[in-house]
């Protein structure tokens, strides 16, 4: 029987929504609640967690794992060892791989070798449209069935409102969540970084912010008017933040997320054509973070994700235009979030929720986001004040293309326990 | 009893008391085709023009029979002999035939309303034998005269109806005249192919294939075609065979003596298993042999009605 007990921590429970001093204890991988006999019982791994909090186990529910296809840029594997390395225990990988996992033998192949290694928890989102191509609905119900959490076509953009629509109302069918990309993707035609005065003084087309808030406008209506649930990955802009306002002032089950890049660097980041800040969507303007952040604090969003995203050093050793849009993101997305908290833009019960709770929530994790007798036994430990470096050497990711490298952060996970089992980091 | 409109178009224009009058009317009928000779000179003299201006086989059969059987002189014209494919409107077509003075139309089109329309531009009576995704009222009769044969009252019956709904004239005529006999309607399939206006108290969206099915005393099954494919409505044929297929394992969940219909033709193994036609669980040959003696009696009270 393995036993675990996390002593002295500070408890930081979204279910409950409370924060007090005390212990976990976490018994054949649940947690469990602690009775008199526990305590001094042998055979018992201690975590003193002094001084440090202890959440629910983080969940990134927005992740570019490369296999099958694209091993080279990141393997099951390699984004499981950096998912830990960021003090998560579940993330979610998007479908856009190669074959997409559109259909139940891509998302078993995907599910059992994540399982094979015994690391994190991975959950699979599987495809909107057969090969993300737009066309036709992928087998939803197949996907489900095989274990897929939620389906998407991140990355490709669901053109078509009428394809949209039918996806909404046919994943309402089955109970699987729809993850909308919402771009318009002819406005954002050959456009690389925002449009804007950094884009005009590099002489290189830009996205207008327009173009992502358009399509979530559009994907907001859909989901109005069809009564489905939505969730909208990766928010970025400051005209955005109001359509979130809209729907959430009409009470609608529309959820939103953001990414850390998003509420803590600029389209300035792009002056000397560094393409590891090339993303889509891309860094927007000051006034943009400036957005996100306040509504943050306001509690306008549901998820902070990382959109974690990995290209090899080759394909991002290039132009700006030939550089694939991306950015790795899972060992600084908890660091760059606590920057928020040290900010007081976002409280410890805020990171809980924005990085575990609704995540777990909205993808109908079962036994997931909160610190309660039953639940698994996922927690992430953090240390706020822990100071370190962002190393490139130290990446455990398979691709090294982050605008993060070689800056200097404060607060880190010190411990990830997954299903009981610990990681010291 | 009598009825005094000169066309069935829709279901919604009869009473409840029109329905069961058409049905008992119905029943007299049925018994001319159990008989040695089929043939009454009910009709004799009356000419009936049945348009198809979407291809048919049995609808079309069936109708021929119950005229043949009741001696009226029947032309048929289908789409690739009318005088549409040569530019003609819909409304010169028919007033030209009409100056040829049949009495009555029976219409098959793929527009919906277009029995409605014809209807305004004649005097003969117009029979409505399925309209685009509109109507279908003789199908919707023939099923009520099944389900009587099997069941003493329709109402508070719970009818499961199931499959691609939004688009099946079947589903909306039998909606519409199955709740006005008081029957507990769940209607069950892809959300994409779920009405999403529904102003009746005895019509619900089911959550699930189960709750459709549970303890239902009739189930409907309908036909899936797939074109659905090709906007979105399903991913594949594969998938709805797997998620929205009436099996011998959910049919454990519906009242002991349930009735199955289906309007046919029948995708097996797609919409329905084979084995549960095979076990002879479903009424489907009944209602193809009330099909024609519901026809008869629409003729002959849409007819008769108006010139005795
Ligand atoms: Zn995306």
């Amino acid at each position: 029987m393995e036993k675990l007990l996390i002593k002295n921590g500070i408890v930081v429970d979204p279910f409950t929504n409370t924060q007090v001093k005390r212990d976990v204890y976490i018994e054949n991988g649940l947690i469990k609640d602690i009775k008199n006999e526990t305590v001094g019982a042998k055979d018992i791994n201690i975590i003193n967690a002094y001084n440090l909090f202890v959440l629910p186990g983080l969940i990134d529910m927005h992740v570019h794992l490369r296999e099958p296809g694209f091993e080279y840029k990141e393997t099951i594997k390699t984004g499981m060892e950096a998912a830990i390395a960021g003090g998560f225990t579940s993330i979610c990988c998007m479908p856009n791989s190669n074959p997409v996992n559109d259909c139940k033998e891509v998302n078993s192949f995907i599910i059992n070798k994540a399982k094979s290694f015994n690391l994190c928890n991975v959950f699979t989102i599987g495809a909107i449209s057969s090969g993300n191509k737009g066309l036709n609905l992928a087998n939803i119900g197949d996907l489900k069935n095989s274990g897929a959490v939620a389906i998407s076509d991140d990355g490709m953009p669901v053109e078509d409102s009428s394809l949209m629509a039918r996806a909404l109302l046919y994943a309402k069918t089955f109970d699987i969540p729809v993850i909308s990309h919402s771009e318009d993707i002819k406005l954002r035609g050959k456009g690389v970084i925002n449009e804007g005065f950094v884009s005009h003084k590099l002489g290189v087309n830009g996205i207008p912010s327009v173009a992502e808030e358009i399509a979530i406008f559009r994907d907001i209506k859909l989901a109005e008017y069809f009564k489905a649930p939505l969730h909208i990955a990766h928010v970025s802009t400051k005209g955005s933040v109001e359509l979130i306002k809209m729907a959430k002032n009409n009470g609608m089950d529309i959820t939103f997320e953001t990414c850390p890049h998003y509420f803590s660097i600029t389209e300035e980041s792009l002056l000397s054509y560094n393409t590891n800040a090339k993303m889509n969507p891309p860094l927007r303007r000051q006034e943009d973070v400036d957005a996100i952040k306040n509504a943050l604090r306001e509690g306008l969003f549901d998820v902070i994700a990382s959109d974690h995203a990995p290209h090899s050093e080759d394909e991002k050793n290039t132009t700006l235009d030939e550089a694939p849009f991306g950015i790795i993101g899972l060992e600084t997305s908890l660091a760059l979030t606590l920057g928020l908290y040290h900010e007081k833009y976002l409280s410890m019960i805020d990171i809980a929720n924005l990085m575990s709770y609704n995540p777990a929530k909205i993808l109908k994790l079962q036994n997931r986001g909160a610190i309660i007798n039953g639940n698994a036994g996922d927690i992430t430990i953090i240390n706020p004040e822990k100071k370190w470096t962002y190393k490139k050497e130290n990446i455990k990711s398979l691709s090294k293309n982050s605008p993060f490298i070689n800056k200097s952060f404060k607060g880190a996970a010190m411990y990830v326990i997954i299903n009981g089992k610990f990681f010291k980091l | 009893m009598d009825y005094a409109k000169k066309d069935l178009i829709s279901i919604n224009d009869l009473s409840k008391s029109d329905i069961l009058y058409f049905i008992d009317t119905a029943k007299e009928f049925k018994k001319i085709s159990l008989q040695d000779i089929k043939k009454v000179p009910t009709m004799r003299g009356k000419t009936i023009l049945n348009i198809f201006f979407e291809p048919s086989t049995r609808t079309k059969t069936s109708f021929e029979i119950a005229q043949k059987r009741l001696s009226a002189d029947t032309i048929n014209l289908s789409i690739s002999q009318s005088s549409v494919v040569k530019g003609e409107s819909l409304s010169d077509t028919i007033l030209n035939l009409q100056a040829m003075k049949p009495d009555a139309f029976v219409i098959r089109h793929n527009e919906s309303g277009a029995p409605y329309f014809i209807s305004n531009i004649t005097n003969a009576s117009v029979i409505n034998a399925g309209d685009g995704i509109n109507e279908h009222p003789t199908q919707c009769l023939l099923d009520i005269m099944t389900i009587f044969e099997y069941k003493k009252e329709i109402k508070s019956l719970k009818i499961a109806i199931i499959g691609d709904i939004v688009h099946s004239r079947v589903a909306r005529s039998d909606i519409a005249g199955l709740s006005k006999l008081g029957a507990e309607i769940y209607l069950y399939g892809p959300q994409t192919l779920m009405p999403r206006f529904i102003n009746s108290d005895n019509v619900k969206i089911a959550g699930s294939m189960d709750n459709a099915v549970k303890e239902a005393d009739v189930i409907i099954m309908l036909r899936v075609q797939k074109e659905r494919t090709a906007f979105y409505f399903i991913p594949s044929i594969e998938e709805y065979r797997n998620y929205f297929k009436l099996t011998d394992e959910i049919l454990k969940l519906a009242s002991k003596d349930v009735l199955i219909l289906h309007p046919g033709p029948v995708n097996r193994d797609v919409e329905i298993s084979g084995s549960i036609i095979n076990s002879g669980k479903t009424a489907i040959y009944d209602q193809v042999e009330n099909g024609i003696a519901v026809r008869m009696a629409c003729l002959y009270i849409l007819l008769s009605g108006r010139h005795s």
